[in-house]
């Protein structure tokens, strides 16, 4: 028992002698819990999901009864063709213009778009013009699979080349490294072409056997696709390098780890829709380059986008990588 | 002749410390230059800095007259005090790794030879001996062919016979016209090995010269020591300059002949006198007022 409660006692002051990990073991779960609450605060009761166009408040003029039903999450969408998408993929129950003549989309195959049709009826009337669409569900498995292959690919990144670099810099390796011609952009750049490598492997590896057995909706291109998930790795491995370029505390830096990848596990789309949360919480998840990968990736295997519509995501998650990857380089320290 | 590398009142301050407190020195092609002194008198934050890994708050450091720079970083070999090797790679594959990182390199098999690691190649460098371990840390040091070797500890926590081992082939790397920066704590060591010694304490050189150079200027005498059982009461009644240690009672003189002759007049019996020269070790306690291993 004494050599017990001295080994413990020696653990403790460790553990509470290395400020920075005990702050950050301390705030991690704080922000999490206040992020989480505020996040998914609200009645959070809805059981269906009506895409509005032309504006809720029109919405409210043209239909009170409508709108003053309970348990229906009104989600406001600017461009109409991207809301009847979601409709025929039954990503969206039924979707509202009322932005002209009151019109409003179900899918034939939805039995939410069928009860909605019948709430509508009995609130309003048949004043709704009613279209239909047709179009097959997006099973979630095909839903889900970017973000859990998108949530792999950030946990390897990040832990993988982070705890290594700062694992290197602890032992002393790094610093036998300085005394040779070796750059620092050298040492970093082999890390992270060493980590992709591995990494798009592996991820192929996972989706190719998975595929043998569920058979993924795959819509888009393979090489666009690669082209996305690659840059998405290397953005993700450029952060962990910029976690790793200084610490030598292995709790320190899991603790930053953990602070960067709990919010993006959560907010970048990986489990689940952000559509119907607060504004700002859609709009923060957009710092986070796991959003932009698993929103390209979505796109071209369940919609078929091509390189010139996921664009966007592609600059987006370009300039992050750039970004992380001179910092890191920059701040880098051997020792 | 113009010295490898030169050091001009190197200064480093950390928070609260002062490391080095003004250092200067000049390490001529060729020789071994020992760096000693006790724990915590800076000669680690010295020969970090003469090896370019620490910048010094103040003070400059020149390699062949220029400041260090990417040369020196091609043509210093360095064996640190503590160092991680990458994990999972056999010798040979950590060989391989670091003369990769160099331009100009010794041939590999030539540096197999030289520090005999021909039974180790394919051993994970996890699963080396002390000795092994070294004699590879020294392999990597000499893998570009360095001009300027940096042996910071070498030989610490080695057994007798690995430490024994290690002299010789740092005496092989000498005999190739290299220069060496050693720091130890091992004053048969740095009497093997060094040309020239500085002694460091408090940040500072204390003492600089070849080993029998300082021991002709700190010590002009030599100590007699004779059995306890075998000094007569009347030794310490002769004028001479006696201590008594818990077997021995030792007599300091300058003059040998002279007291030797009083001793035997007095009829000590000299059968078991044995006459001690001085040593490094007496040195360093002497400039230091240490002891190396306190």
């Amino acid at each position: 028992m004494k050599k017990f409660l001295a080994v413990l006692h020696a653990r403790n002051m460790e553990f509470l002698r290395d400020r920075s990990a005990l702050v950050w073991n301390l705030a991690m779960p704080f922000l999490l819990v206040v992020g989480l609450a505020f996040t998914f605060s609200g009645s959070n009761k809805e059981i269906y999901k009506i895409g509005i166009v032309g504006g809720i408040d029109t919405l409210s003029r043209a239909a009170p009864a409508l709108q003053a039903t309970r348990h229906i999450l009104y989600v406001p969408y600017d461009d109409l063709d991207i809301a009847i998408d979601k409709v025929r993929h039954h990503q969206m129950d039924m979707l509202i213009d009322v932005s002209g003549t009151p019109k409003y989309w179900i899918n034939s195959s939805s039995p939410n778009g069928y009860l909605l049709e019948r709430i509508v009826w009995g609130t309003e009337g048949h004043q709704f013009q009613r279209q239909a669409v047709e179009g097959a569900e997006i099973r979630y498995v095909d839903w889900f699979l970017p973000g859990i292959l998108g949530m792999n690919m950030m946990f390897s990144c990040l832990f993988g080349v982070g705890f290594v670099i700062v694992r290197y810099r602890k032992n002393g390796f790094l610093k036998r490294l300085k005394a040779t011609p070796l750059g620092a952009f050298q040492f970093l750049f082999a890390q992270l072409i060493s980590r992709l490598l591995l990494i798009m492997i592996i991820t192929t590896v996972v989706y190719s056997g998975c595929n043998l057995f569920i058979g993924f909706n795959m819509q888009g291109s393979y090489w666009v696709l690669l082209l996305v998930t690659t840059l998405g790795a290397t953005c993700m491995i450029s952060i962990g390098l910029l976690i790793a370029a200084r610490t030598a505390s292995e709790e320190f830096a899991g603790g930053i780890l953990n602070t960067v990848t709990w919010p993006m596990m959560l907010l970048s789309g990986a489990w689940f829709s952000l559509e119907g949360t607060h504004a700002w919480v859609q709009q923060l998840a957009q710092i986070f380059p796991l959003t932009h990968m698993i929103a390209a990736t979505r796109a071209i295997m369940n919609e078929g986008a091509t390189l010139s519509q996921v664009m966007p995501h592609v600059w987006v998650i370009t300039a992050m990588s750039v970004f992380f990857l001179a910092l890191g380089a920059y701040v880098f320290k051997w020792e | 002749m113009n010295p490898v590398i030169s050091a001009t009142d190197l200064v480093k301050h950390y928070p609260g410390v002062v490391a080095v407190a003004g250092i200067s020195l000049a390490i001529p092609k060729g020789i071994c230059f020992g760096l000693l002194g006790p724990n915590g008198a800076g000669k680690t934050t010295t020969i970090e800095m003469l090896e370019g890994i620490h910048l010094p708050t103040s003070g400059t450091v020149l390699y062949k007259g220029e400041p260090l720079g990417a040369r020196y970083r091609e043509e210093v070999g360095i064996q640190f005090q503590h160092t991680a090797l990458q994990e999972f790679l056999t010798v040979r594959e950590t060989l391989e790794l670091f003369e990769r990182l160099y331009h100009h390199t010794i041939p590999i098999p030539e540096l197999i030879e030289l520090c005999a690691l021909a039974d180790i190649l394919n051993r994970d460098t996890r699963k080396l001996s002390g000795g092994q371990r070294q004699r590879l840390l020294l392999a990597l040091a000499l893998i570009n062919d360095p001009e300027l070797i940096f042996l910071d500890e070498p030989t610490t926590g080695l057994d007798p016979q690995a430490r024994r081992n290690f002299w010789d082939l740092v005496t092989l790397v000498k005999s190739r016209n290299k220069t060496i920066v050693l720091t130890t704590h091992y004053m048969e060591e740095a009497y093997a090995l060094c040309d020239e010694i500085a002694i460091m304490d408090k940040g500072r050189i204390v003492s600089q010269g070849t080993p029998a150079q300082l021991l002709s200027e700190h010590f002009g005498d030599v100590v007699l020591q004779i059995p306890k059982n075998d000094a007569g009461s009347k030794l310490f009644e002769l004028g001479l300059s006696v201590a008594e240690t818990a077997d021995f009672v030792e007599i300091r003189t300058s003059r040998l002949h002279h007291t030797l002759q009083l001793l035997l007049e007095n009829g000590t019996n000299l059968d078991r006198l044995h006459i001690r020269s001085w040593t490094l070790e007496d040195l360093f306690i002497n400039v230091t007022g240490k002891s190396l291993t306190s």
